[in-house]
């Protein structure tokens, strides 16, 4: 099969690779319809997550048509389904708690030990990502061989485009989860750092959680409106000091509730990002934690942070002191996907929640490539790439 | 099952993980007198006791008791989440081990020196033997309903001492990441019926 490999920083290639097989009892293989460039597969792009190995499949948003099921599997052949990019095994004590992401099982033994090693725990297995996260080879290829599909995958109705659900992978409930770990009660305010995909649904995810205003916080001007199309008040970090805006905007209090839809590989020529950069660049793991420090300071006393950005290491000049003396709430973590399907894609069949808004190109397979390379290089008009095999 | 508790405690590894070493070594210790400590005795800080290494580690399995008691003493079962065991050969009460060592398989005979239905089991090398070890498996309740708590201990003599200790660690084949990943292989293969690959070809 054809299939989108990594190779090195910015090295990523169309290669010819054996099709996959059913490998254990619960697993179904699924041939791709349509599959998405995420913004944490940029993370992989720049080399910035650690454990990718040259010829790794990468792709954990995709979806596709049920070809091959393993005896133990509850998917029937001609299903369609949307998989979720977290691999769960559904009987652990984590997947018991809907939990999901952090499955104890899903994870193969040997590549457990890396991340038992840097967080104290193995963390679950996750598609088309690190080693750390299992080394599953991912969706953006024509065939997908998918691991407990008794559990995952969504089936999906026939007759629904792919583009309405397609994002029910990963981003829209990364954006649900990101809101709902804000405890919004209805008429708070919600700062949200970054307008890319998860921004944007989580901006759009609050509001529909009750939240009386959300401001969102970019630069690209073509995803600064992608967020006022939503409902949002936005502000442009490169015109305006954004910690005075939130306090004159929220009356002087600061947002009840703060998101940091950036992660790791925040912009900004602020002293803090700058050093990150650097060190980030000779390559010692660190993080560029900037969107996180200005959520923390400008979120108001007793408020809560959401972290739905992607770090992998560490980050230092952490503001601890306005953690604690302000006696924040921080919640984060891979998203427990699995959690949220059948809601989900109820309120998108009920019309409540668009998702096609966000996609601005249209490749097929052989073109990932250069959707990799403009969706890094041009991040104001490139905001969500859908390819079809 | 047959209980087997005249065999218990026959050396120094044993004896010393039951009453939790760092406990006996600081009532040995002459100083300012600490209060016994609850931790496993493998978990000190000294790296080895009389000679032998001791490590070990706790998983919670949620399976009852003596479903994971019998997965222990059934040699075809044990094949499936001990990916280093190339058979096993001799008797149940007299099991010889058959390893692969990273440079072929070494063997190791053993005596079943404890089994106690639903509770424990523990396996010592014979006299003799090349490779001097002790490896016990012991069952609880988990709180809350979680299932079992199994825990291994493994005491043994490292082969080519401290410095082969070290060299196997680097290797990922020391007996504490083995057992280790044999604990989490054991737990895919109970709670999800498999033991996880990204694996997507059948064969590698
Ligand atoms: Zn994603
Ligand atoms: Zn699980």
């Amino acid at each position: 099969m054809r299939a989108l490999t990594w190779h090195g920083k910015h090295d990523v290639r169309m290669d010819t690779v054996p099709d996959p097989q059913i490998v254990n009892p619960r697993d179904a293989i699924i041939e791709v319809t349509s599959t998405a460039i995420c913004g944490s597969d940029l993370h992989l792009y720049d080399a910035v997550i650690p454990g990718l190995q040259g010829g790794d499949i990468l792709g954990h948003e995709f979806m596709g048509r049920v070809v091959e099921t393993g005896p133990k599997s509850t998917l029937k052949k001609g299903q369609r389904v949307v998989v979720p990019f977290t691999i769960s095994c559904g009987s652990c004590f984590f997947c018991k708690a809907t939990l999901f992401s952090a499955c104890d099982n899903a994870n193969p033994v040997e590549t457990q030990e890396a991340s038992e090693l840097l967080y104290g725990h193995a963390v679950g297995g996750l598609f088309g990502y690190s080693h750390m996260t299992g080394g599953y080879p991912g969706g953006q290829a024509e065939y997908v061989r998918v691991p407990y599909s008794d559990v995952g995958p969504i089936v999906v109705p026939d007759g629904v485009p792919d583009e309405d659900v397609l994002f029910l992978s990963d981003i829209l409930p990364t954006g649900w989860m990101a809101a709902e770990n804000c405890d919004i009660l209805p008429g708070d305010s919600v700062a949200v750092w970054g307008c890319g995909p998860v921004g944007l649904f989580a901006v759009q995810s609050a509001l529909l959680m009750g939240a009386g205003r959300v401001i969102a916080i970019d630069h690209h001007p073509n995803r600064l409106a992608l967020a006022r199309g939503l409902g949002a008040d936005v502000i442009d970090y490169t015109q305006t000091h954004v910690l005075e805006a939130l306090m004159e905007m929220t009356g002087g209090m600061g947002p009840d509730a703060v998101i940091d839809a950036v992660g790791m590989e925040s912009h900004g020529m602020a002293p803090d990002n700058l050093l990150d950069t650097a060190k980030q660049k000779v390559g010692i793991g660190a993080d560029r934690a900037h969107a996180l420090r200005m959520a923390l300071m400008a979120v108001r006393k007793g408020g809560r942070v959401s972290i739905p950005g992607v770090y992998g290491g560490m980050a230092d000049k952490f503001p601890l002191g306005a953690l604690m003396e302000k006696g924040l709430q921080v919640r984060s973590g891979q998203t427990h996907v699995q959690r949220y399907g059948s809601r989900l894609l109820d309120m998108i069949m009920e019309g409540k929640i668009d998702t096609t808004f966000l996609i601005s190109h249209r490749l097929s397979l052989e073109e990932a490539p250069r959707g990799y390379r403009n969706f890094a290089d041009n991040q104001n008009e490139w905001t969500k790439v859908v390819l079809t095999p | 099952m047959t209980d087997r508790r005249s065999d218990l405690f026959p050396i120094l590894g044993v004896a010393v993980l039951a009453l939790g070493v760092v406990g006996v070594a600081r009532l040995m210790t002459p100083g300012p007198r600490h209060p016994a400590d609850s931790a496993p005795g493998r978990t000190a800080k000294r790296l080895q006791f009389g000679g032998y290494q001791v490590t070990g580690r706790t998983v919670t399995i949620d399976a009852p008791r003596d479903r994971i008691h019998a997965m222990w003493r059934d040699p075809r079962q044990l094949a499936l989440f001990m990916q280093d065991l190339v058979a096993i050969e001799g008797t149940p009460d007299r099991p010889i081990w058959v390893i692969d060592g990273g440079h072929g398989p070494f063997r190791i005979e053993t005596r079943l020196v404890e089994d106690r239905a639903s509770e424990s089991l523990a396996w010592r090398s014979v006299e003799g033997a090349d490779f001097q070890v002790e490896a016990k498996i012991r069952l609880r309740d988990a709180p809350a309903g979680r299932g079992t708590e199994v825990e291994a201990h493994v005491a043994y003599v490292p082969p080519y001492g401290l410095l082969g200790h070290w060299a196997a660690k680097l290797r990922g084949i020391d007996p504490k990441t083995r057992g280790r990943q044999e604990l989490k292989r054991l737990k895919m293969l109970l709670e999800t019926g498999e033991i996880a690959t990204a694996s997507n070809q059948r064969n590698t």
